[in-house]
């Protein structure tokens, strides 16, 4: 049986199981959606088995940001259930029952937060109702916990598993309460990666691994360069080698489909390939000079323009100025791009690692002419993101090969391919200028940004926007035909580096300490604001106390040889300020230590948020250290990790300490936020360490024996 | 093609293909053990990182026809029952995040403590480089650290 109960709050679907137990629906529909929405959907799914077993199915895709563990740890926190019990499954693509799933922009728990607690909340509610039923008790006598509902004065209990089928009969109650922060037991609480025993063991768990009857392993060669086309091919060597099946072709490319990984790739350098140009073949080099050009270039209409900057500047006073550059970086997850297709008879079949399902299917309906209703989107487990997969040129390109081929493969690039055919982030030139006044206060804030392939090259409400009451800023972009797409904290993971290593040099400037100069200038965006801030200036100036407290900052003592550098940066709603603590040894930049103060709101696991921080940090601490591309006439230049350097363990900071601000709120953020201060903390330490300022990424430009 | 017979997991396994085939991707495409990883095909990431009599090698880069009677074992193979110390160590100090990389890592730590019972922070450092890409390095560390005080005896057998 299957009841609906659908009003303007509430859509829950709940159904009995084959051979007792219900199967819930929860109302996990963001509320955005909602609000543009006519109609709700019910959104992830929660099965109680007669035999007492727990599923609670994953909505969103995992890249190992561990939104496997933490939605589900929600719903069973509002459920009562007992976490080593539960099991997750991980949903396929079916936006009608889940919704948005998507993983980017360190959205998943932040859109799913209520919606997830109301369904948990709203389960428990039925299956209380169900006991009292039983018992003929009254609701208000009876509590759950750990997967049981109990009558105190009776001292009866009886499991979830046990009263699932009377639940799925009950009345769907509405506006339950949810639980008061105070009496969660699960979040908040360490809870270990769901996905453990299957890593730690081997199994199939990536779209690499899979493995489907019939299927062929396709390799491709597609462009040797960005502005390159292809204009024929011979196959005639490539087929006669051993285990291919089969050559075909689309648009661009060639793949080989041959009966293992090694044959396939094999069949593909084997194929004489002609290319030519389509367009201009562009350069690193040129693309510097283009970008420098317009540092000393105003905009017609300006990012943002509180009072008036630029007489200030003309006026003089005290300017301090400083260009700040960063370069292009591939995503490099390190499972390299793939997909399974199965394209047959008007339907597709795919399976694989991607953060936006959507458009995966969107793009192989439209390509193919297939209805979306014919196209599946199995998720698999992601060897990373970093928003390299939010991109669908690869699924669709798996769906196109075997479409062609009329077989079903699993498409693999080679890692040379992935660095070659990435969506990077895009390289970019920030010039500060700023005047100080008698009081050595800050007047004026100058920013001329420019950037390839980004028309947002600022972020215009960023601190210190706001704190300064003449502040400017100019956007400039170059069009490239080399592809970018967003990258971890995209934007972000370069303004604050920017901003936050000016703001150092402008302290150093003003002969003040650094955190001093930024409560300064938060005191001054609460009391005497210049324009509008989208931060909360209380949340923000928080984090950094805790962490002048955490760090027991010293700034440049040297003691040991160990310098401390700043910085903090509010990103996707999250606060994060970090003290690094580095050394110089034998010419060479050490960080030992990393001390972090974060405002995420209510943390759902805290082992996770952990995780996402410390990997945020050095994630950082690696393409601050290494991280650059470059391209000459649209060949990348650094096509495997022998020429692309990735950190290794001996850079890893020694400790990292991170501590989250205890409060109420919502959750925010987590994936993304801890990245953006440890570029400038760390080159501000180093700036403490040697005199140096390090305004061009990665560090390893700067020569520090010197 | 050619025949090879290779011990794999305590197990004798026949395989035909190309003598040049890497091991990795015999274990991957013949013999289905998908534990063991592809990242570069250059040595330089270690996610293939197996055990070959015993050591930790990267197996994008060694050719079946030079496996002949060494043993191999693969993440699939370490413990019977994923309980091998280092295994344990790692889910303890919850080490993954995309988890890519970690079938990788643990061959590596289990072939160092078995060499080195008691590693220090700068013999792991330069033993282990296998690449992160998510940056787990400091649980790693952790982890190499918790397997050594909890395997014990473990390591000298
Ligand atoms: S795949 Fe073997 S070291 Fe990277
Ligand atoms: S956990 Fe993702 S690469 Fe190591």
């Amino acid at each position: 049986m299957e009841r609906l109960n659908v009003t303007r709050r509430n859509f829950l679907k709940v159904s009995s199981l084959l051979g007792g137990g219900m199967l819930i629906g929860f109302p996990m529909v963001s509320k955005s959606e909602a609000a543009s929405n006519a109609v709700f959907s019910p959104n992830a799914y929660l099965k109680i088995g007669a035999d007492n077993t727990f599923t609670l199915i994953a909505p969103n895709p995992e890249i190992g940001q561990g939104v496997k563990t933490s939605l589900p740890m929600i719903m069973a926190e509002e459920l009562d259930l007992d976490w080593k019990k539960v099991k997750v499954e991980q949903a396929g693509f079916d936006p009608e029952l889940y919704g948005r799933q998507v993983a980017g922009g360190s959205g998943s728990v932040r859109s799913r937060w209520q919606e997830a607690r109301t369904a948990g909340a709203t389960a428990r509610a039925l299956l209380v109702a169900a006991a009292a039923k039983t018992w003929g008790v009254d609701v208000t006598e009876c509590h759950t916990e750990a997967g049981f509902v109990h009558h105190k004065k009776s001292g009866k209990k009886l499991s979830y598993g046990e009263l699932a089928e009377t639940a799925a009969t009950m009345p769907i109650p509405e506006n339950v309460p949810l639980k008061d922060p105070k009496d969660f037991k699960i979040i908040g609480t360490r809870v270990k990666n769901i996905d453990n025993d299957n890593i730690l063991t081997g199994k199939p768990l990536f779209g690499i691994d899979t493995k489907r009857p019939g299927m062929y392993y396709a390799v491709v060669a597609r462009p040797p360069a960005f502005g390159k086309k292809l204009k024929s091919f011979d196959d005639t060597e490539s087929l006669k080698m051993q285990g291919v099946h089969k050559v075909v072709k689309w648009e661009n490319i060639v793949a080989v489909l041959a009966n293992s990984t090694w044959n396939a790739k094999k069949g593909r350098d084997a194929l004489k390939l002609e290319w030519e140009d389509d367009s201009p073949l562009e350069s690193t080099a040129d693309h510097e000079k283009i970008l420098k050009s317009f540092l000393d270039k105003r905009s017609d209409s300006p990012a943002r323009n509180d009072g008036d900057a630029l007489k200030f500047l003309e006026n003089g006073g005290e300017i301090v100025e400083g260009t700040y550059e960063a370069p292009i970086l591939p995503h490099a997850t390190l499972e390299p791009m793939n997909f399974f297709a199965d394209v047959r008879e008007g339907k597709a079949e795919l399976y694989g690692p991607t953060q936006t399902p959507a458009s995966t299917r969107g793009q192989v309906s439209k390509a193919l002419d297939i209805p979306e209703e014919n196209v599946t989107v199995g998720l698999s487990r992601m060897g990373g993101g970093f928003g390299r997969r939010l991109m669908a040129d690869y699924s669709l390109e798996a769906a196109m090969i075997s479409a062609a081929a009329k077989a079903p493969v699993l498409m693999v690039w080679m890692r040379e391919d992935d660095m070659q055919a990435g969506f990077y982030r895009p390289m970019g030139k920030y010039k500060y200028r700023a005047t100080l006044n008698d009081k050595k206060e800050l007047e004026a804030w100058h920013l001329t940004a420019a950037g390839l392939n980004n028309q947002r090259t600022s972020i215009p409400n960023s601190f210190p926007a706001g704190a300064v009451s003449n502040f400017r800023i100019d956007n400039h972009n170059k069009e490239s035909n080399i592809s970018t797409a967003p990258w971890r904290a995209p934007n972000h993971n370069f303004i604050a580096f920017a901003e936050q290593s000016f703001l150092d040099e402008i302290a150093h400037k003003a002969g003040k300490d650094p955190i001093q100069l930024q409560l300064e200038l938060l005191a001054k965006a609460k009391n005497n604001p210049g324009g509008k801030v989208d931060y909360d200036i209380d949340r923000y100036e928080n984090v950094i106390k805790e962490l002048a407290k955490l760090s027991g900052w010293k700034n440049n003592n040297g003691a040991n040889g160990i310098y401390q550098g700043f910085a903090a940066h509010y990103s996707f709603s999250t606060y994060v300020a970090q003290v690094a603590e580095v050394s110089i040894k034998d010419g060479k930049p050490k960080v030992h230590k990393v001390y972090c103060v974060v405002d995420c709101g209510q943390v759902v696991n805290l082992s996770g948020a952990e995780n996402q921080i410390e990997g945020g940090i050095v994630d950082a601490l690696g393409h601050a250290l290494y991280g650059e591309i470059t391209f000459d006439k649209g060949v990348v230049q650094q096509n495997n990790f022998n020429r692309y350097k990735l950190m290794q363990l001996q850079d890893a900071p020694m400790e990292i300490i991170t501590r989250f601000v205890r409060n109420e709120h919502d959750p925010t953020g987590l994936g993304e936020p801890g990245f953006p201060p440890a570029h400038p903390a760390v080159c501000n330490a180093l700036f403490a360490a040697t005199g140096k300022r390090i305004r061009k990424l990665p560090i390893s430009h700067t020569d520090f024996k010197a | 093609m050619a025949k090879y017979t290779i011990e794999v997991n305590g197990k004798s396994r026949e395989v035909d293909v190309a003598p040049d085939t890497p091991l990795l991707w015999v274990l991957r495409d013949e013999l289905n053990l998908v534990g063991t990883k592809y990242g570069c095909g250059v040595a330089q990431c270690g996610a293939c990182t197996i055990h070959l009599d015993g050591e930790a090698v990267r197996s994008c880069v060694l050719p079946i026809s030079s496996i002949a009677n060494k043993k191999v074992i693969t993440i699939e193979g370490l413990s019977e029952n994923g309980d091998h110390p280092v295994q344990k160590a790692w889910d303890e100090v919850d080490v993954a995040q995309c988890g890519y990389c970690q079938a990788g890592q643990v061959m590596a730590a289990a072939a160092l403590l078995k060499k080195n019972p008691n590693p220090s922070d700068e013999e792991i450092a330069s033993s282990m480089t296998n690449i992160c890409r998510c940056g787990t390095y400091v649980r790693i560390r952790q982890a190499v650290h918790m397997a050594a005080e909890k395997g014990g005896t473990l390591w000298k057998g």
